[in-house]
């Protein structure tokens, strides 16, 4: 691990400050500083020699002010950004009103990690693409822009088949932020103009030409809190995720839905795929294919066929295909048999 | 003294007493080493220089001077003396090093002591009570079996303990789910999950 500078902070406008002392002049693909939280992710690509910052700013500390907090008034809920997954997966409120949330935190990581990791750093989190995190690979365009891609013509099992490009096909690998997106969440955000939101839809980014760009934020800006509203599908809700072994793994497939059913017609449904994408990935053309539709059992395989409607697989993972359509089928099915 | 080791004794002289008295005669060589360089302030700081904290190792103050990039688990290893926390994998993906910060079991590999000032942390050398009696899931660790080899135990007989405590050892089911952190390659699952049930009942007991 390279050494680096370390300093501890108690608030928002003091961890802004520290980011960027040792920030000046850097693009902000090519930070020099980091923030720390749960250090699941950045510790272990410290290690590996993936990350290399100047500058650690340890932010665990805000977890004592509302950036730590979860809140749940009227209809709305606001999940600080330090909230540690597991406090949120076991959360009476969250589970009870937003299944999809909790289940997407459970069925993620392992427990120690989950008691580690915040919601921040866990919507941030890096692929798993063994080559991006193996140095010893010089072809990685998201860790050396321009060097080219090792998965490309690699072992691409677990690559992803949706929103890839011929200069990056790794795997947004969370659970949380599928969760997030098809419950049309908003990202709270720190920055060097104050407080800003956005969706979280506008915050990853496709690889496109610029794969080591992997979000919309700026240099410096620190995600204080997501912000969901309870809405008529957010109790039919629940996460699917289909593995290589049943616990602790990062998702083949896997599906967040959530649906308003009037007996079997379907108002309003709100579908994300993941272990399949580059980015956390909302499926439109199948919600609308599903919209005041009987959901029986060809309404839902039209609705998989058109969330893979623009897959393109590699030599390894084109059964993430059909796994990624039956994971979906599956998810609906049990969505419309749910108690609420 | 950067550490304290009372239990170093010169007549029970094993592998564990040996490396405790090893790193604490490197440490001391250590401070010699640096104290010219606090000495001359810098123009740029020294990310090499020590860094001063405090940590809370089961009930018990260590001041340590380290570099900041020291994790948890090599502190309590190589710098405190408490070798029970086992190195696997040191990148998360095993629970070989699992200990509990303020009663909530984490990773002590991917923590860097740093992170760690007023914090309270319990490793497996702090579970038995000071007369040598074992916590209840050691206990049932040996009454059940729950080992081969033993190198994973430590994290295992910690992440369960905590397991039990969240209230997620209701179930086997559930026990498997929130175990499954811990990987055992001598596959003894099934006999950790008859220990913690064991464990369960006696700890609700007490």
């Amino acid at each position: 691990m390279q050494p680096f500078q370390f300093s501890r902070v108690g608030d928002l406008q003091s961890a802004y400050s520290a980011f960027c002392a040792a920030d000046e002049g850097a693009d902000e693909a090519h930070s020099r500083s980091q923030y720390l939280a749960g250090g699941t992710t950045l510790i272990d690509l410290m290690k590996l020699g993936v990350m290399r910052p100047d500058r650690v700013v340890n932010i665990n500390d805000l977890d004592q002010t509302n950036a730590g907090r979860i809140e749940f008034a009227g209809n709305r809920l606001r999940l600080g950004a330090l909230a540690r997954m597991s406090t949120v997966a076991d959360h009476p409120d969250v589970r009870r009103d937003f299944p999809v949330i909790a289940e997407s935190l459970q069925l993620a990581a392992s427990a120690q990690i989950r008691n580690m990791a915040s919601l921040g750093g866990n919507v941030l989190q890096r692929t798993r693409c063994s080559y991006f995190r193996d140095t010893s690979y010089s072809n990685c365009n998201k860790r050396e822009p321009g060097s080219g891609c090792a998965a490309l013509d690699g072992i691409n099992r677990g690559h992803a088949v949706l929103g890839i490009s011929e200069r990056c096909i790794a795997t947004y690998p969370g659970d949380f932020a599928q969760a997030l997106i098809a419950l049309d969440a908003q990202v709270e955000v720190m920055g060097r103009k104050g407080p800003r939101e956005l969706p979280l839809a506008n915050l990853h980014r496709q690889p496109g030409q610029t794969p080591h760009l992997e979000t919309t934020l700026g240099p410096g800006e620190l995600i204080t809190a997501f912000r969901i509203t309870r809405a008529p599908f957010t109790r039919r809700s629940l996460f699917l995720k289909v593995r290589d072994r049943q616990s602790y793994e990062f998702a083949l497939a896997s599906a967040a839905v959530a649906i308003d059913l009037d007996r079997d017609t379907v108002k309003q449904a709100r579908i994300a795929l993941g272990g399949v994408a580059t980015v956390p990935w909302r499926a439109h053309e199948a919600e609308a294919s599903l919209k005041n539709r009987r959901l029986d059992e060809t309404a839902m395989s039209r609705a998989a066929d058109l969330a893979f409607a623009d897959a393109r697989p590699r030599e390894h993972n084109a059964f993430k295909i059909e796994l990624g359509k039956r994971t979906l089928i599956r998810a609906l099915r049990q969505a419309a048999a749910m108690e609420i | 003294m950067a550490s304290s080791n009372e239990d170093t004794g010169i007549g029970l002289w094993n592998r564990r007493n040996f490396l405790v008295t090893s790193v604490v005669s490197s440490m001391s060589i250590t401070f010699l080493d640096q104290s010219p360089a606090n000495a001359a302030p810098a123009a740029t700081p020294d990310l090499r220089a020590p860094y001063a904290t405090t940590i809370d190792v089961n009930g018990q103050r260590y001041h340590l001077a380290i570099d900041v990039r020291t994790t948890l688990l090599d502190a309590l290893r190589d710098h405190i003396g408490l070798t029970g926390s086992k190195k696997g994998c040191d990148h998360g993906q095993c629970g070989a090093c699992t200990v509990m910060v303020n009663d909530r079991r984490v990773l002590s590999c991917l923590t860097l002591v740093a992170t760690l000032e007023g914090r309270n942390v319990t490793t497996i050398e702090g579970l038995s009570q000071a007369d040598g009696t074992l916590h209840p899931m050691q206990q049932a660790f040996i009454d059940h079996d729950a080992f081969q080899c033993g190198y994973c135990t430590p994290g295992q007989i910690v992440s369960a303990v905590a397991c039990v405590k969240e209230g997620h050892a209701e179930t086997d089911a559930d026990i498997r789910e929130y175990m499954s952190g811990n990987l055992c390659r001598c596959a003894a699952y099934p006999n950790i999950v008859d220990a913690i049930k064991q464990a369960k009942t006696k700890m609700k007991e007490a």
